[in-house]
C-alpha cells in the first residue's frame, strides 16, 4: 500500500520546488501568488461548508445535548431542554447503579466481541490472500467469489442470516437436527446465549473479505524474487511466511486492523439486523445499547453522553495503538 | 490549456451552495396552506397502499361537505412515532395525525398538540360522542386530553372450532384454569415423531408490548397494577401476572417454544392460521391479517379471567388508534372539523368494517351492519372489560423495558432454563431498577 506513497511523496516535492529554468520566474509567481492562494480556499469552501453541517455541526450538537436532560418531553423546546452538567455522565460511569453497571458489561462483551471478529476475520483474509497471491487456474474466479459478503447490502444478507438462524424453520437447524442428526433439540440461536456467537459468525463472515482484499494488495507489492531467493536458501512455506511476508505487510496490517477494530467497536447494523430494536442481553453491543437508551427510552441525553464516553474511548485507544504499533516515519513496505 | 475561473465567482457559487445545503438541512417541508391540511394517518389495514385506498373515499366526502382538500400521507407504524418526535422537535408536521393512543400522554407532555376542551372539544362532537373507555386514553387524567379516539381495539380470544371440535371441547373457556386444560388438550403430536407439532395455543412472546398488555391486563385480575407513583413490576399480582402466562410455556408446555422467538406481531397469526397451534389472544385488528390469508375458520369469545377473581374483570387494556391536532396548525379550525368528520358515528361505521376496528362513537354501535356476533364480544370486552395502560408519560419506555424483561424469561424458558417464581420477581426488579435509572 505504502509503497506508492513514496513516489507520489517525491513527485509532489518536485512539483513544489522550483527547478531548472522555472526558478527564473520567481518574481512573476510571487506578483500571482494571492490570486493562486484565493481560488483553493473558494474551490474548498463547498465541501467545509458541507462537513461542517453534515459532520462538525451535528457532533457539537450531539456534545451539547449529553450535558441536557433531553428526553421525548422536552424535545418541542430542546434548545431549552435543562442542563444537568455531568450528571448524565456521572449516571453512565457510575459501576454500582444500572445504568452504568449495564454500560460496563457491554463495553466488556463489545471488547471481546471485536478481539474475536478482527482476529477471525485477519486470519481468515490473510490465509485467503496468502493462497490467491499465487498463480493458478480459477484464481480470478475465487477471488471475486471471496469478495460476495462485501459486496453484498448488509441489510440483505442480515436479514438472510436472521432466517437462516431461526429456530422452527431455519436453514441451520435443519443442517444441524435433521440433516446431519448431531443435535436432538433444535437450539436457539436469535435468543438466549447463542446469539453472542451468531453476531460473531455474521460479523466475521462480513467482515472478513475487507481484510482479505486490502492483505492481497500488500502482497502484491512484495517482489517475487524475496521468496525465490528465501526458497534457494531453503526456507520453508511458514519461514517464508513469518520472515518476509508479515514484516513487509506490516504497515497494511497495522491499518487494516485499525480500521476493522474501529467498525467492529461500533458495529451497529448487525445485531440490529439480527435482533431488532433491543438485542438479547448477551449480545448487547455498545452502539445499540446506546441506540436504546436514544431511541426506544427516548432519553436522548443519555445516549449523548453514552456516546461521548465511547467517542473518547475509542479515541484514546485509537491514539494508544496508532502511537505504538504503526510504524514511524515513512517505511518503504 | 489552464481555463481560469474567477475566484469571486467560484466563492460566490460556494456560498450560494452552502445556503441551498443551509436551508436543505433545516428542512421545511411542505407549506399547507388554509385550505389544505396535511393528516398523517397509521397503517391499519394490510399495506400502506391499501389503507390510502380505504381513506380516499371518506376524505373526499369530507372535501365535499368543507372544500377543504385533505393531503394523505399513510404512516407505518415502525416510523410513526419517530416521525411525530421529529415533527414535534422541528415545530413542522402535519395538522391532523394518528397515534397509538397509549402515547397519548408522552405526547401530551411535549405541549405539541391541541387540548380538547371547551369550544374544541364541542367542535369534535363533544365527550358524549365516543365510548368511555376508549375517551379515557386520550390524555392524563385530570388534564383536557388531547388526542381522541378514533379507533377502537381490544384483546379477544381467537379460537379454531374444528380442532375444538376434534378434541371433544364444546365451549371456549372462561377461566384461566379452563383454558390450561383447554390448551392441554389441544397441544397433540400429530404426526407420531414424537413432538408435539400442534399447540394450544400461539403467543408473541419475544413482543414488548403484547407481553406488557397482558403484565397489564393480568395483574389487573390479580388485583394490582403496573405502576403506582413509580414502577410496580416487582409486585406479588405482577409477578403473578407474569407467572400465569410464562407457565403456559414453561410448564404446561401448551406454548411451542420457538413461540420466544415471535415479536412481530404476526407470527403467532401464521401458526394460528397453518393449524400449529389452536387458540391465540390478539386484538381485532388480527381479522385484517386473517382476511389476507383467506382463513376464516375461527370463532371469538372473551379473554379468560381468574376464577375466583381477586382483582378486576380486566380483559384487554383499551386498545387503539387515537387522533390529535398539531398545534402548530394554520388551520386548527378545519383541521378541528377533520377530526369530527372521522370520528361522526357514519365514518366511524364505514371505518370499522373496512379496519375490522371497533366504532369509537357510541351511536356508530345502532347501525344494523355493526351487529354481528364478533362485533358484539369485542365491544363487550372494550365497553366493560377494559381498561388503559397506565396514562403516564413514560408509558413508552416501560412498554419497552418490561416487555423486555418478560422477552427475556421467555427466552430462558424456551431455552430449557428452570424459570421460578424467584427468578421473575428478580427480573422484574431488574426492570423498575432500570425504569428509575433512566428517568
Amino acid at each position: 500500500m505504502s509503497t506508492t506513497e513514496e513516489p507520489r511523496h517525491r513527485a509532489a516535492q518536485e512539483a513544489t520546488e522550483p527547478a531548472g529554468p522555472e526558478s527564473g520566474a520567481e518574481s512573476g509567481a510571487r506578483k500571482r501568488r494571492p490570486r493562486r492562494s484565493f481560488l483553493p480556499y473558494g474551490m474548498i469552501l463547498p465541501a467545509a461548508a458541507l462537513e461542517l453541517l453534515i459532520h462538525i455541526v451535528p457532533m457539537i450538537l450531539g456534545i451539547y445535548i449529553a450535558f441536557t436532560s433531553l428526553t421525548q418531553l422536552t424535545i418541542r423546546n430542546w434548545t431549552s431542554a435543562p442542563f444537568v452538567g455531568l450528571e448524565n455522565f456521572v449516571q453512565g460511569l457510575d459501576p454500582g447503579g444500572a445504568l452504568g453497571s449495564d454500560l460496563f458489561q457491554s463495553l466488556f462483551r463489545t471488547t471481546v466481541y471485536t478481539a474475536l471478529v478482527v482476529g477471525l476475520s485477519w486470519a481468515l483474509g490473510m490465509a485467503a490472500a496468502v493462497s490467491l497471491n499465487t498463480r493458478f487456474r480459477g484464481r480470478g474466479v475465487l477471488r471475486t467469489l471471496f469478495l460476495v459478503p462485501y459486496a453484498l447490502p448488509v441489510y440483505v444478507a442480515a436479514i438472510i442470516w436472521a432466517f437462516m438462524f431461526n429456530q422452527r424453520d431455519g436453514m441451520i437447524n435443519r443442517l444441524l437436527v435433521q440433516d446431519l442428526g448431531l443435535v436432538d433439540d433444535r437450539p436457539f440461536w436469535l435468543i438466549g446465549e447463542n446469539a453472542f456467537w451468531v453476531l460473531v459468525i455474521v460479523s466475521v463472515w462480513r467482515l472478513w473479505p475487507f481484510a482479505f482484499l486490502m492483505l492481497l494488495a500488500a502482497l502484491q507489492s512484495i517482489p517475487e524474487d524475496m521468496y525465490e531467493a528465501a526458497a534457494i536458501d531453503g526456507a520453508s512455506t511458514w519461514k517464508r511466511f513469518t520472515r518476509i511476508t508479515l514484516p513487509m505487510v506490516r504497515s497494511a496490517n497495522a491499518v487494516v486492523l485499525l480500521v476493522m477494530g474501529l467498525w467492529t467497536f461500533n458495529e451497529f447494523n448487525i445485531p440490529f439486523l439480527l435482533f431488532g430494536d433491543t438485542s438479547p442481553d448477551s449480545a448487547r453491543l455498545i452502539s445499540p445499547f446506546i441506540y436504546e437508551h436514544s431511541f426506544v427510552n427516548w432519553n436522548f441525553g443519555l445516549g449523548a453522553a453514552m456516546s461521548v464516553l465511547l467517542l473518547i474511548a475509542l479515541i484514546i485507544a485509537s491514539a494508544v495503538y496508532v502511537r505504538l504499533v504503526l510504524p514511524k516515519g515513512r517505511g518503504n513496505d | 490549456m489552464v481555463v481560469k475561473i474567477p475566484a469571486k465567482a467560484v466563492v460566490s457559487a460556494s456560498t450560494a451552495l452552502g445556503l441551498v445545503a443551509a436551508l436543505t438541512a433545516c428542512g421545511s417541508g411542505e407549506e399547507s396552506g388554509d385550505q389544505t391540511l396535511t393528516y398523517w394517518a397509521s397503517n391499519q389495514g394490510a399495506s400502506v397502499e391499501e389503507d390510502k385506498k380505504v381513506l380516499k373515499p371518506t376524505l373526499d366526502r369530507f372535501t365535499e361537505e368543507t372544500g377543504i382538500e385533505v393531503e394523505l400521507e399513510v404512516i407505518p407504524w415502525s416510523e410513526l412515532y419517530n416521525r411525530i418526535l421529529t415533527a414535534v422537535s422541528s415545530g413542522d408536521g402535519p395538522d391532523v395525525l394518528n397515534i397509538g393512543n397509549t402515547w397519548a400522554a408522552s405526547l401530551q407532555e411535549t405541549g405539541a398538540f391541541v387540548p380538547y376542551e371547551g369550544a374544541d372539544l364541542e367542535a369534535v362532537g363533544g365527550e358524549g360522542r365516543f365510548v368511555e373507555t376508549s375517551f379515557a386514553t386520550g390524555g392524563v387524567e385530570g388534564e383536557p386530553p388531547t388526542s381522541v379516539p378514533l379507533y377502537g381495539l381490544s384483546y379477544a380470544l381467537f379460537y379454531n372450532p374444528t380442532m375444538f371440535e376434534e378434541a371433544g371441547i364444546e365451549e371456549p373457556p372462561s377461566t384461566w384454569e379452563e383454558f390450561i386444560d383447554t390448551a392441554e388438550k389441544l397441544t397433540k403430536d400429530t404426526d407420531g415423531d414424537g413432538q408435539p407439532d400442534q399447540y394450544g395455543v400461539a403467543l408473541e412472546a419475544g413482543s414488548e408490548r403484547q407481553n406488557s398488555h397482558f403484565a397489564h391486563i393480568l395483574a389487573q385480575q390479580y388485583g394490582g397494577k403496573l405502576w403506582s407513583d413509580g414502577p410496580n413490576f416487582a409486585s406479588p399480582e405482577v409477578v403473578d401476572a407474569v407467572k400465569l402466562r410464562l407457565d403456559m410455556m414453561a410448564e404446561h408446555g401448551v406454548v411451542d417454544p420457538s413461540n420466544a422467538e415471535f415479536s412481530d406481531g404476526t407470527q403467532s397469526i401464521a401458526d394460528f392460521v397453518d393449524g400449529k397451534a389452536a387458540m391465540m389472544m390478539m386484538q381485532g385488528s388480527a381479522r385484517t391479517t386473517l382476511a389476507s390469508r383467506d382463513f376464516d375458520n375461527y370463532e371469538i369469545a372473551q379473554v379468560p379471567m381468574l376464577d375466583p377473581l381477586p382483582g378486576k374483570p380486566i380483559q384487554s387494556h383499551a386498545a387503539g388508534i387515537n387522533i390529535s391536532v398539531f398545534n402548530d396548525t394554520d388551520n386548527k379550525e378545519g383541521a378541528l372539523q377533520l377530526v369530527e368528520h372521522l370520528t361522526s358515528p357514519e365514518e366511524q361505521v364505514y371505518l370499522s368494517q373496512e379496519f375490522q376496528t371497533l366504532p369509537v362513537a357510541v351511536d356508530a354501535y345502532d347501525n344494523e351492519e355493526l351487529q354481528g356476533e364478533q362485533m358484539q364480544t369485542f365491544r363487550t370486552i372494550l365497553t366493560e372489560h377494559a381498561s388503559p395502560m397506565p396514562l403516564i408519560p413514560e408509558e413508552g419506555q416501560m412498554e419497552t423495558v418490561l416487555g423486555e424483561s418478560i422477552a427475556g424469561l421467555f427466552a430462558d424458558a424456551a431455552t430449557g432454563s428452570e424459570v421460578t417464581k424467584a427468578d421473575i420477581r428478580k427480573a422484574l426488579k431488574e426492570a423498575e431498577t432500570q425504569m428509575d435509572a433512566a428517568n
